[in-house]
């Protein structure tokens, strides 16, 4: 079934039809003036997909530049398919994030699938091979049958992506709060390694080169998904199921070796893959990055039904297909690597001198459209932004008192919150191994990935506590980036850089643009201090339903290089009668914590402060203590403070722990201050441990016997607990929630 | 001695097998393109894991006509040593080469996680450098691993020996435990864990190394004896 009759330029501008496709009016006439005529349907349809917010960032835009971009080691920040930093010995770091919230809301299996499949292009579309897989959900409460059911399809997804292409899905982290509900956030993040040699870039250049099209045909899948993607979610969202691709991991493994043996070949000029908006946008961006044009003669593109029209032709999102620039007479070495791998190859077009994307089909002119007006000339949206109206009142709550009247009670509840439960259940299903590199399995503060032949490591991890930032959006900002740091410290690493997944609400409301606003503003600090740029992301907006927006979510995925394989640290205890040391002192600041919500069954107040002049200095002195040898195990005391801290350190070892807590013991307990750590070390380092880490509080020792116990001061006792029970509700809440065995 | 390692579209442990044997033994490996017409130049084949063909139809259900098997089986049945490892194992219970089938996991879902195994039998050429019984942990990757056979098969297996790998905890829902099979000429092993992930101690074990190992100690002894 094709659209037959497709309206004339007339029809479009009088019945604004442009509108269906989500633009504008002030959109609709920049086209036209841009022109100097109207755009017939299928120029419609390019303009409306490449300005949509999805691939232009026309609102956030102005954001993203206050991000630090620039490092002595970034090779390449934002603008292609991934950021990559060096990393030495002529290799680097090929790293990005991207949401896939909207079709994974709809069709979960095959949202969250596809969003592994589109990471992955981006990453061997700059010539790296992907090494590892990470990934970010948000789900709403796990009691709703809905979410249960979006939970398991979407990690079912993501397992049956990333396990048949054979990249490791290596670490992640889920959180469940109400605001996710209708909107769950599925983030997926992919980490290639490349040899500086090897990179390459989406650009067409070269007036006469050969545009080519590799990979499976074209289908009428996908169409329009980016502007789908860029309005918030309704009621008939279910009528947009097609417009949710379907993934087919076999085929992008070929695609994949196919793409890595070809970029090795110096008659590549450039490539790039096709996600949202498929044709156009890789064509589009490609030509207009080069500063060239592109005609491309639809008949050739393979086509999987018959009667496809151009306009359907450029808007599929059909999955797994990449679009390449060759040196014009070297195409056949090209099509020898796709026959051997059984891959479609098509000569699709060529670069042309003027830089018009201009489009064939039966032998006439079906489009004809400047690149950098799809490209680069997107109108910027400036958007009103007013605080939200939940900040001042929620500034204005105390949320430093709560009382505890069963420690043990608390602390097994806290342990069974899905957000700080074992998310074994989830991991259990990916594939981590593949590959034979990874180091640090799931469930540490960081994934550690091994640089195969080399003495080095690399270290991994994506967080975001988006309760702070709901809470308190430029508090909140500093401490995701904060956190991510903290992380890949406490595995021995040296952090590198970031990538970053913006997951807000619709950016048309004020107060929603005032997060986004502030979040970020909070997030550039912390990367400046903490010499973290960020060399790419992706933003998300509209996630929102009629039951309202999601909590600002802005993800960060950070990587890390372990110098030495010898500095990788997990967050275990290693032996008995190692030292337990506290970095940091608690502080009654319960706002956002997961102790309020288990208390109230919601939050308020002000989410912990943070100084990120001390959170540096920590991380330089326990970075050195690691890289010095002195450090046993390392673990950041975040959600559920100290207690569960502690009691992580312990699970999945046959070790127990006795520490002595000072101060108000509530605070001590459970209280998320940030910029705190828990250690042990082994008592012959302790001198040489005190002397480098300034903050740290012996509080205690790792004993032999499986118990954790905790004394206040005056030698009272505080908590007593078998660490099996503890560990043994921390495993079993997520599949307790789901009725489902382990 | 050289080790064959055969590529299926869609294989994706291959490398990790020939960096088992490279790096781990120290010895030859190399890959073979699934559509080469002769094995015959190798001393051992080792069928890897993955989704070849995509998995789609049946797990190794596609693989097993690709052009090179009809080599596979001819050196099979002329005694070579051939191991198959999870989707390499699938692919030779389709081709015949053992008895049985594959289910997909009890649970339904995919299982990944370190898991011990017990090695019921040590009296063959790949696993002549275990003890007997002897607890060893190799990691499991599949979604199809739950082993089936009829009760008869099932006797034939354990008349013979040829139940050379159990599980300490079955995870997957096989019959009687069961991790590995060995056909009854004792050459053609086919287990669905991956002894070329537990190569190494930074990998958290490296008792999978043993297996090749043993594969390349019987080549030795064995070329010792005819020449």
């Amino acid at each position: 079934m094709s659209l037959l009759l497709e309206p004339s330029p007339k029809q479009i501008k009088d019945e604004k039809v442009y509108q269906e496709m989500g633009l504008s009016d002030e959109e609709f006439s920049l086209i036209e003036k841009t022109l100097g005529r109207l755009p017939n349907y299928t120029e419609t349809g390019l303009f409306s997909v490449m300005w949509s917010e999805h691939c232009s960032y026309k609102s956030s835009k102005s954001l993203l530049k206050k991000f630090p971009t620039e490092g002595e080691k970034v090779l390449q920040g934002p603008g292609e398919g991934a950021g990559i930093i060096d990393i030495g010995d002529e290799q680097a770091v090929v790293f990005k994030i991207e949401s896939h919230n909207s079709p994974s809301a709809i069709e979960p299996y095959q949202g969250a699938a596809t969003g592994v499949g589109g990471i992955l292009r981006d990453v061997f579309s700059m010539g790296a091979r992907p090494i590892a897989l990470l990934n970010s959900l948000r789900f709403g409460e796990l009691n709703s049958p809905r979410v249960r059911y979006l939970f398991e399809e979407v990690v079912a997804g993501i397992a049956g992506y990333g396990n048949c292409i054979g990249v490791p899905t290596v670490g992640g982290e889920v959180q469940f709060d109400p605001c996710y509900e209708k909107n769950p956030l599925v983030n997926a993040m992919c980490v290639g390694l490349i040899d500086h040699k090897d990179i390459k870039k989406g650009q067409a250049s070269g007036v006469g080169n050969t545009v080519i099209y590799v990979g499976p045909s074209t289908g009428r899948d996908g169409i329009h998904g980016a502007t789908f993607s860029s309005e918030a979610l309704s009621d008939d969202s279910d009528s947009k199921r097609p417009a949710v691709q379907v993934g087919d991991p076999y085929m992008e493994k070929l695609v994949m070796e196919a793409c890595l043996e070809i970029v090795q070949s110096d008659a590549l000029v450039g490539i790039q893959d096709m996600g949202a908006a498929g044709l156009t946008s890789s064509s589009a961006e490609m030509a207009s990055k080069a500063g060239y044009g592109i005609e491309m003669d639809l008949d050739k593109v393979p086509q999987r039904e018959e009667g496809m029209t151009p306009y359907e032709m450029m808007l599929s999102e059909s999955q797994e297909r990449m679009l390449l620039v060759v040196k014009k007479g070297r195409e056949q070495e090209i099509k020898n690597i796709c026959d051997r791998w059984g891959v479609l190859y098509a000569e699709v077009g060529h670069v042309t001198e003027e830089k018009n994307l201009r489009l064939l089909h039966k032998g006439e002119v079906t489009a004809e459209v400047p690149v950098d007006a799809l490209a680069e000339d997107v109108p910027s949206v400036y958007l009103p932004s007013v605080e939200h109206s939940s900040f001042k009142k929620n500034q204005q709550i105390d949320a430093s008192h709560y009382t505890v009247s069963d420690v043990k009670d608390t602390l097994i509840q806290l342990l069974q919150q899905p957000t700080i439960a074992s998310k074994e259940w989830v991991y259990d299903q990916y594939d981590y191994m593949v590959q034979t590199n990874t180091v640090v399995h799931p469930g540490s503060d960081a994934a550690v990935v091994r640089v195969r032949g080399k003495n080095k490591a690399l270290a991994m991890s994506v967080d975001c506590n988006s309760r702070y930032i709901y809470l308190d959006p430029e508090e909140g900002g500093k401490i995701a980036v904060a956190e991510a740091a903290r992380n890949i410290v406490c595995s021995g690493g040296v952090p590198l850089g970031l990538t970053d997944c913006l997951n807000y609400g619709s950016p048309e409301n004020p107060e929603i643009y005032w997060q986004l606003e502030k979040s970020t503003d909070g997030m550039s600090e912390a990367c400046k201090l903490l010499e973290t740029p960020v060399i790419g992301g992706n933003v998300s907006l509209y996630n929102e339903s009629g039951a309202g927006a999601v909590y600002p979510t802005p993800v960060v995925g950070m990587v890390g290089l372990v110098e030495d394989l010898d500095h990788i640290t997990t967050q275990s205890f290693k032996n008995a009668e190692d030292l337990i040391y506290v970095i940091g002192e608690a502080e009654a600041e319960f706002g956002g914590s997961e102790l309020q919500k288990v208390l109230d069954g919601d939050i308020s107040g002000k989410p912990p402060v943070i100084d990120l002049n001390v959170e540096k200095n920590r991380q330089t002195q326990i970075l050195a203590a690691i890289q010095k040898g002195y450090i046993s195990n390392a673990h950041d005391i975040a959600e559920g403070g100290l207690a569960v801290a502690a009691a992580e350190c312990l699970f999945g070892t046959n070790y127990g722990a006795e520490l002595t807590i000072s101060g108000d013991k509530v605070a001590s307990l459970f209280a998320e201050t940030q910029s705190r750590f828990i250690v042990s070390v082994r008592p012959d380092n302790k001198e040489d441990f005190e002397r480098i880490v300034t903050d740290a509080q012996h509080v205690g020792k790792v004993t032999s016997a499986r118990q954790l116990v905790i004394n206040d001061v005056s030698g009272q006792n505080v908590l007593q607990a078998d660490v099996q029970e503890l560990e043994n509700a921390w495993k079993g809440a997520i599949p307790c929630l789901l009725k489902s065995k382990v | 001695m050289k080790f064959a390692v055969i590529v299926f579209p869609g294989s994706n442990c291959d490398d990790d097998m020939v960096y088992a044997v490279t790096e781990g033994l120290n010895a030859e490996a190399e890959k073979v393109w699934y559509t080469e017409t002769s094995v015959a130049d190798y001393d051992a084949i080792l069928l890897p894991g993955g989704f070849s063909y995509g998995d789609y139809l049946r797990s190794g259900a596609i693989a097993r006509f690709a052009p090179v098997m009809t080599s596979v089986m001819e050196e099979a049945e002329k005694g070579k040593p051939v191991l198959g490892v999870c989707n390499g194992f699938q692919i030779l219970l389709e081709a015949g080469l053992l008895p049985g089938a594959m289910q997909r996991n009890q649970n339904l879902r995919f299982i990944c996680r370190p898991t011990e195994l017990v090695v019921e039998n040590n009296q063959t050429g790949f696993t002549a450098g275990y003890k007997e019984n002897e607890t060893i942990s190799v990691p499991i990757a599949h979604g199809e691993g739950n082993y089936f056979c009829d009760e008869k098969t099932l006797k034939k297996l354990r008349d013979n020996k040829q139940i050379v790998f159990t599980y300490k905890s079955n995870a997957n829902g096989s019959v009687a435990d069961i991790a590995g099979v060995i056909n009854e000429k004792g050459n053609v092993l086919g287990m669905m864990p991956h002894p070329e992930r537990a190569a190494s101690d930074i990998l958290g074990s490296a008792d999978g190394l043993k297996l090749f190992q043993s594969i390349l100690n019987h080549w030795r002894e064995s070329h010792v004896l005819t020449s």
